[in-house]
């Protein structure tokens, strides 16, 4: 007797599959862009809500996003510094938003329901495009928020404390978009498969825990992402006070 | 044990992918300028929805806050001041009071001695006056009874000595 294969739809592995557009002569990954439209929307429609009607005494969503604010002002101002935090401020937190909406959204949303010719839905931070974009983003931010702050002044800081740093701050602008896109990627894309493969294995209840790990990882991702970016803008704007 | 098997083949593939030509977990193409493209343009539309109206309501309140606490402040030492003034005036009020009471009772003990000392001064004037007339009634009566007396002494040697 030859046991049916417990197959469910939302309980297939996938991996390293995409679904391709072919724009011109460039070729894109169709579910990345599909996933992250829709988390870009419900950021938009979430922020379109609460903005809409803003009043001294918040009610509703307004309060969600006046939180939220004064987080990501809190995390800007500290890694940033008093001086430059507001200019960073809407690019720290759309990072932050699009990363923490993206990773619970490829967690929350049960996008296997959507069938996809080739590849499947799932938070567009799971495919390292996405990440090494954002991370570059990052890495030309605090360049240009050094230039544009001290000069070339700003190269300065390869040299100090002493010209022997020299070689390993140069290593650094390489280490830093690597290990950020690099970590969201891989945090991202293995709890994604830890939780299918539990969810293939054992359909109920056992991949329960590692979904919310999953939920919690997912936050904290964002959050790091969000820190570390800031905290790069923060480096190349400091100013040595001597 | 099917699922083993499954799960096996696809850990294969996995394995398996960045050797074939399309696919693959590090398949970095186009998607990514046109994803940082996306993830600029939603800088500048969340700066706009989000992070500027919001950043003007919270920061007005802060403001609000501040102006109204410090409103506050000032109407509370007026308020303070105020109560010390109207604390002292009371006080001073009660002083004045107190003044007059030990005043006025100072005066009635004065009004009082005086007419104490009026009606007892009258009253030794009435006493000696009765005392004075009860005297020369005295007097009176005693030389009244002593003629009395001399006129029968006489009449007493004036029978006896005829005879």
């Amino acid at each position: 007797m030859v046991p049916m294969p417990l197959v469910l739809p939302f309980a297939e592995l996938e991996v390293g599959q995409q679904l391709y557009w072919q724009l011109g002569n460039l070729r894109v990954h169709g579910q990345v862009f599909l996933s992250s439209w829709v988390v870009i929307g419900a950021l938009l429609a979430l922020v379109v809500l609460g903005s809409r009607k803003m009043e001294r005494d918040p009610r509703g969503v307004q309060n969600l996003l006046e939180y939220l604010w004064t987080y990501i002002r809190d995390l800007a101002r500290e890694q940033i510094g008093e001086k430059a935090y507001r200019d960073w401020l809407p690019f720290i937190g759309t990072l932050f938003l699009f990363i923490f909406v993206c990773n619970w959204g490829g967690a929350l949303i049960p996008w296997k329901i959507v069938e996809l010719p080739n590849g499947e839905l799932g938070a567009p931070t799971a495919d390292i495009n996405t990440t090494v974009a954002m991370a570059l983003l990052v890495s030309l931010s605090y360049f240009y928020a050094g230039l544009s702050r001290k000069g070339l002044r700003y190269f300065e800081y390869y040299v100090e404390p002493t010209p022997i740093m020299l070689p390993f701050k140069i290593i650094e602008d390489f280490t830093k978009p690597l290990s950020l896109s690099f970590r969201l990627f891989g945090n991202i894309l293995a709890d994604e498969l830890v939780v299918a493969v539990l969810a293939f294995l054992v359909p109920v209840i056992v991949p329960l825990p590692a979904m919310f790990l999953g939920l919690f990882t997912s936050a904290i991702q964002a959050l790091i992402f969000a820190t570390l970016a800031a905290n790069y803008i923060g480096e190349a704007v400091h100013e040595e006070s001597h | 044990m099917t699922s083993w098997l499954l799960l096996a083949t696809a850990a294969a593939a996995t394995g398996a992918a960045p050797a074939a030509p399309e696919g693959g977990l590090f398949d970095l193409d186009a998607t990514l300028p046109l994803m940082a493209v996306q993830v600029v343009l939603l800088t500048f539309i969340l700066n706009a929805l989000f992070f500027r109206p919001v950043g003007r309501a919270v920061e007005d309140r802060e403001g609000y806050i501040a102006t109204s606490k410090a409103e506050a402040k000032q109407k509370l030492a007026q308020a303070e001041r105020l109560a010390a003034d109207l604390s002292e005036q009371l006080r001073e009020a009660r002083q004045a009071a107190q003044s007059l009471i030990l005043e006025a009772e100072q005066e009635s003990d004065k009004l009082y001695r005086e007419a104490l000392a009026a009606a007892q001064a009258e009253a030794i004037a009435v006493r000696e006056k009765a005392r004075s007339v009860i005297e020369a009634e005295k007097n009176q009566a005693l030389g009244a009874l002593r003629k009395e007396a001399d006129g029968l002494g006489r009449l007493i040697v004036d029978r006896l000595l005829p005879a």
